[in-house]
């Protein structure tokens, strides 16, 4: 893939309403290659919307979007089939791959061993990691992450979002990642777009810090201000401030 | 806590001691198990053994013996007059002779062409329908309506409208058979397709699926257990139609040994035949589970205790 100095992802005037409801309009963002962007917003702000509309699965906006033909999706459950063994459930509907990829694209999340396992014998954690190698076997030019990590507990959580941020440094990936948690925005993403009542709000860059240092300065500094905005106005009470 | 101790030996530090240590199992944990709280000791029995499982399958016999001791004992005391119910030995006795001439696996045989050429007329008709009627809004439309309207007719009063129509031979029999089987595995495809995940046909498309890996893939295997579902009612219910269609004019089949049964007072010929169906039946259901466990093995799901 040659480096292209075209955005793979131009978002221009999309707008989304359902029965006269308009729960998105006039959004522009560009994501660029290798960027990782979050959407952060509170429930009903638009996130989501945004997040199908550029999957391809709501075809019902208006305004202009151009995104990468390879993109994979990474929903808040994990969507694997239940009758296929893991391994088959990575490379599904994937022309030519079989199981020497699926294993290699498992072994990216560390759970090889786990190929002919069904998914019902996985724990959440499990599921959504195979969720996870079953995008990136794909080599998408734009994943998609629709909360992914929001309904796992808060340990397997870490584990997932540190994970999260390996694949994207190695594999140079440009993704979309929609969240409520500021807090994983901010330790995952380069860019935080702020979505209120269907518009981008506010665009924050995310200095590359020392993105695991939750006590640095600058992060508690970033964090409060986007909570702020979020309408969570009083400053985050730390157990050792 | 901490806060609290701090303060507290800041405060005076021969308090410290006395206040700090013992305070702290009795305030700071739930209290013991002996003050005053009611307690069990649970009987773990360690990992559950396979043999203890299957052991158990004795207990299945327990009924169906019992019954059978009290039918025969029944008749020997002249509880049960050998006129209204023959005693189980002369029915193992003309059970043998049936089976011994070749006379029983005749009727069966007949029995069994007409029930299995029914019941693949109706898996056949069943599942276009359900397929059409699950896949397709306009497909609902059209058939749906008509499958719950043929829902509350009951076949027996079909019977003598399909004689009229087909004639007296085997035509009427596998007919009905196969009307009777083709609602279950229609209501059961149908409603398989509809219940099929929408969560996982979307996962489906961003996954890249065409119309046809979709179907293959999530579909099929999705609507699959109530489809089995539906193929174990219409086997049943082949049975059941097996004996209204053996009404019609038939010279060779179970409905017409239970007939001959009837014309002669020999009950015990009577109870041979229900023997059969049952043991049938029980064929046709262990098929089906034999099936379903191959096919859906990746389920998990609560098996008793």
């Amino acid at each position: 893939m040659s480096d292209l100095t075209v955005a793979p992802v131009e978002v221009r005037g999309l707008a989304r309403a359902f029965d006269g409801r308009t729960v998105l309009s006039d959004t522009d963002f560009d994501i660029a290659r290798g960027e990782v962007v979050a959407l952060i917003g509170a429930s009903g702000s638009g996130k989501s919307t945004i997040l199908r509309v550029l999957a391809g699965l709501d075809l019902g906006a208006e305004g202009s979007v151009r995104v990468p033909r390879r993109r994979a999706v990474v929903f808040q459950d994990h969507r694997l089939l239940p009758w296929k063994h893991v391994w088959a459930n990575v490379v599904l509907g994937l022309d030519g791959a079989g199981r020497p990829q699926a294993l290699a694209a498992l072994a990216e999340v560390g759970l090889e061993h786990l190929a002919d396992a069904y998914p019902a014998t996985l724990s959440g954690g499990e599921a959504q990691r195979v969720a996870l190698a079953r995008a990136l076997v794909r080599e998408p030019d734009l994943l998609l992450l629709d909360e992914p990590f929001g309904a796992l507990d808060a340990l397997t959580r870490l584990n997932a979002q540190r994970l999260f941020a390996d694949l994207c440094s190695r594999h140079r990936l440009s993704a979309l990642l929609v969240t409520h948690d500021v807090e994983e925005a901010l330790l995952l993403a380069h860019r935080v777009l702020l979505l209120d009542a269907g518009r981008i709000a506010a665009a924050v860059d995310v200095p590359r810090l020392d993105h695991w240092d939750r006590d640095s300065p600058s992060f508690v500094e970033l964090h409060t201000r986007l909570l702020a905005s979020l309408g969570v106005d009083h400053a985050r009470s730390r157990p050792n401030a | 806590m901490s806060l609290l101790k701090t303060s507290l030996s800041t405060i005076d530090p021969a308090l410290g001691p006395s206040l700090g240590a013992p305070a702290e199992p009795s305030a700071g944990r739930p209290a013991a198990a002996s003050a005053g709280v009611a307690t069990e000791q649970l009987a773990l029995a360690g990992p559950r053994r396979r043999w203890r499982v299957s052991d158990q399958s004795w207990a299945r016999a327990i009924t169906p013996v019992a019954l059978l001791a009290i039918w025969q004992l029944g008749g020997m005391i002249g509880f049960l007059p050998t006129r209204t119910l023959s005693s189980p030995a002369s029915v193992a006795r003309t059970f043998w002779d049936l089976a011994s001439s070749g006379d029983l696996a005749a009727h069966l045989s007949a029995s069994l062409r007409r029930s299995v050429t029914g019941l693949a007329l109706g898996i056949l008709g069943g599942l276009g329908l359900g397929v059409a009627a699950g896949l397709f809004k306009l497909g609902e439309k059209i058939v749906d309506p008509a499958m719950q309207m043929l829902r509350s007719v009951p076949m027996l009063a079909l019977a003598p409208l399909f004689v009229i129509w087909f004639g007296i031979y085997e035509r009427p029999k596998i007919l009905l058979i196969a009307l009777g089987t083709t609602y279950h595995i229609y209501v059961n495809v149908y409603g398989g397709i509809r219940n099929v995940d929408s969560r996982l046909v979307e996962a489906g498309v961003t996954l890249g699926l065409t119309r046809r890996g979709l179907l293959r893939h999530v579909i099929v295997p999705g609507a699959l257990p109530q489809a089995l579902i539906g193929l174990r009612l219409a086997l049943a219910s082949s049975w059941l139609l097996l004996v209204v269609a053996e009404q019609i004019n038939t010279k060779e089949g179970l409905g017409a040994l239970l007939d001959r049964g009837r014309t002669f007072m020999r009950t015990e010929l009577i109870v041979v035949v229900l023997v059969v169906y049952a043991v049938l039946g029980i064929l046709a259901d262990v098929f089906v589970r034999w099936l379903e466990r191959r096919a859906l093995a990746w389920r998990r799901t609560f098996a008793g205790q």
